[in-house]
């Protein structure tokens, strides 16, 4: 048995094990459901996770500037299309590891959506201002929707663009103050049906997971615009008129997002605008029900998908901390410091663990959410937003 | 007079360049967190791009007054509390000479 093998059969052997793992890799079936990508924001650089092992796959380069990246999934969870900052649309797959297809469509661009059939991909720009509409199979440009307001002819910077039922991309006008409605049901043209004066720049914006309510937060005004997309006909509403009526406003050092806006039961926690705390919605009335004072000015409020805890990061320089709230007693039951710059959270689709993303810290971490304790880690550069392929199948991610 | 004469010399390539260990993390500042709303590499997100063509016409103490102090009615916030006038100055300085890839 201790024969000596020779050197060149030994090199054989070695090739042919490497020929048959290589095969056996190509062929080997496996789902997308436990997938998912980190955004590595300076390095242009996307990470293939998988929540099972919780383990990294495989990196793609070349992306661009990914600062405020973000992303949706083709419906069969396969590919995922990001959007850059620089104006790229990456389409990439998540099986094979491999950038698809890339295109540069904008000069400066913040987000977008996939359409309900899932053959569409939006993606709303701020230089040139407007939405601009591409196949989601080989991302051939479909339709343009320049943001014109105004008397002047200027375009107006989009954002909160979502998908909603009928195949419909709903988005704010930033600088006109508008909602703007796009009916794609046919894709080369799209009719449009504007909402104007909803309020002072609007910043970003939800729809409600049942497609029915659009939400965007404004800046330049306490209060958010409301609008009921089963009777758009009623118009948008004003919500929280003033909710920090006659105090001092704090100075905003990073936009909260509403993209992934907790609900809970019948309550709503959504980030207030340059204040430390969450305000508490009624879900029925979306009227004010109570404010919960938090460690600093919220980014994100994220529901565990079953609805019992909320998850709250925070903005420069309080961003190392992360506080959960339990939904039921409105009281924070746990605070974590994962690190310097939390950027990101994304739970696992049954909610049994959260991914936050450390950027100064160059990490992805990996908590349990019942014993809060870290079950795993990831180094990734400069992380920042982390995308689950669960998001495939819902409405308005 | 004296505090006039202090700002005037805050204002000029004359201040005090940071040292080197700070100078990186204003750098790092600049990038991450100035660059979640002008953009990492400073061409413009919700705010407008910070690159040397766009600034050339705005003299340095506006721009060192908005690092400073903010621009009230506008999302740009004060970081008084994180970044000396001296280090706005240089910070002026770096965007208005372009920052390196
Ligand atoms: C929350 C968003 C936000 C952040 C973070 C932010 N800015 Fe701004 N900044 C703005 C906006 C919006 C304006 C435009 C204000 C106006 O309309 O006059 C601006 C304007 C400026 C200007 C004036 C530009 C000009 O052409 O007059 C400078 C300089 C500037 N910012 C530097 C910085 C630096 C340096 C940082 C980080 C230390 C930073 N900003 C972080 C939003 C932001």
């Amino acid at each position: 048995m201790t024969r000596a093998i020779k050197p060149a059969r030994l090199l054989v052997a070695l090739l042919f094990l490497v020929v048959a793992a290589g095969a056996a890799g190509a062929e080997e079936l496996r789902g997308t459901g436990d997938l998912g990508i980190v955004i590595e924001r300076t390095a242009g650089a996307v990470q293939i996770i998988e929540t099972s092992g919780r383990t990294s796959l495989g990196r793609i380069e070349g992306l661009g500037d990914l600062s405020h990246a973000s992303a949706v999934f083709s419906r069969d969870g396969r590919y995922a299309f990001v959007f850059g900052r620089d104006g790229g649309l990456s389409k990439l797959d998540l099986l094979t590891r491999r950038l698809v297809k890339r295109v540069v469509q904008a000069g400066n661009s913040i987000g977008g959506a996939i359409s309900q059939d899932g053959s569409l991909i939006a993606v709303s720009n701020y230089e040139p201002g407007g939405v601009r509409l591409f196949d989601a199979e080989t991302l051939a440009p479909v339709a343009d929707i320049p943001a014109v307001y105004g008397a002047t002819g200027a375009r107006s910077k989009v954002v909160g663009l979502v998908d909603a039922p009928g195949n419909r991309f709903v988005f704010s006008l930033y600088d006109a103050g508008e909602i703007w409605i796009a009916d794609v049901a046919q894709p080369d043209k799209p009719v449009i049906t504007k909402f104007a004066e909803i309020g002072l720049q609007p910043y970003d914006a939800l729809v409600t997971p049942d497609g029915r309510t659009y939400i965007a937060g404004l800046f330049g005004e306490d209060g958010l615009a409301m609008l009921d997309l089963w009777r758009p006909e009623a118009g948008v509403r004003r919500l929280l008129d003033g909710y920090g009526r006659g105090e001092e406003k704090l100075p905003v050092y990073k936009m909260p997002h509403l993209e992934g806006w907790a609900r809970a039961g019948d309550r709503i926690f959504l980030p207030a605008v340059g204040r430390h705390e969450l305000l508490v919605l009624d879900a029925k009335t979306f009227t004010e029900i109570g404010r919960i004072p938090v460690h600093g000015q919220p980014v994100f409020a994220i529901a565990r998908p079953d609805g019992r805890q909320v998850w709250v990061n925070f903005a420069h320089p309080l961003n190392d901390t992360v506080q959960i709230i339990d939904t039921q007693s409105l009281e924070i039951v746990q605070a974590i410091q994962p690190g310097k710059a939390v950027m990101h959270l994304e739970f696992t689709p049954r909610g049994e663990n959260v991914w936050i993303s450390v950027r100064d810290a160059d990490r992805v971490d990996v908590y349990d959410t019942d014993s809060f304790a870290r079950i795993g880690s990831i180094p990734a550069d400069k992380p920042s937003g982390i995308f689950l392929t669960a998001r495939a199948n819902r409405i308005g991610l | 007079m004296l505090a006039a004469v202090l700002v005037l010399a805050a204002s000029t390539a004359g201040a005090a360049p940071p040292g080197g260990d700070r100078q990186a993390a204003l750098l790092y500042l600049l990038r991450q967190d100035c660059g979640s709303c002008h953009g990492a590499t400073m061409g413009g997100g919700l705010a407008p791009p910070l690159l040397p063509h766009s600034l050339a016409e705005t003299p340095d103490d506006a721009l060192i007054a908005a690092i400073l102090d903010g621009r009230p009615g506008t999302p740009m916030p004060p970081w008084r509390f994180e970044i000396s006038p001296d280090e706005a100055a240089w910070m002026v300085r770096q965007l208005k000479g372009g920052l390196a890839e």
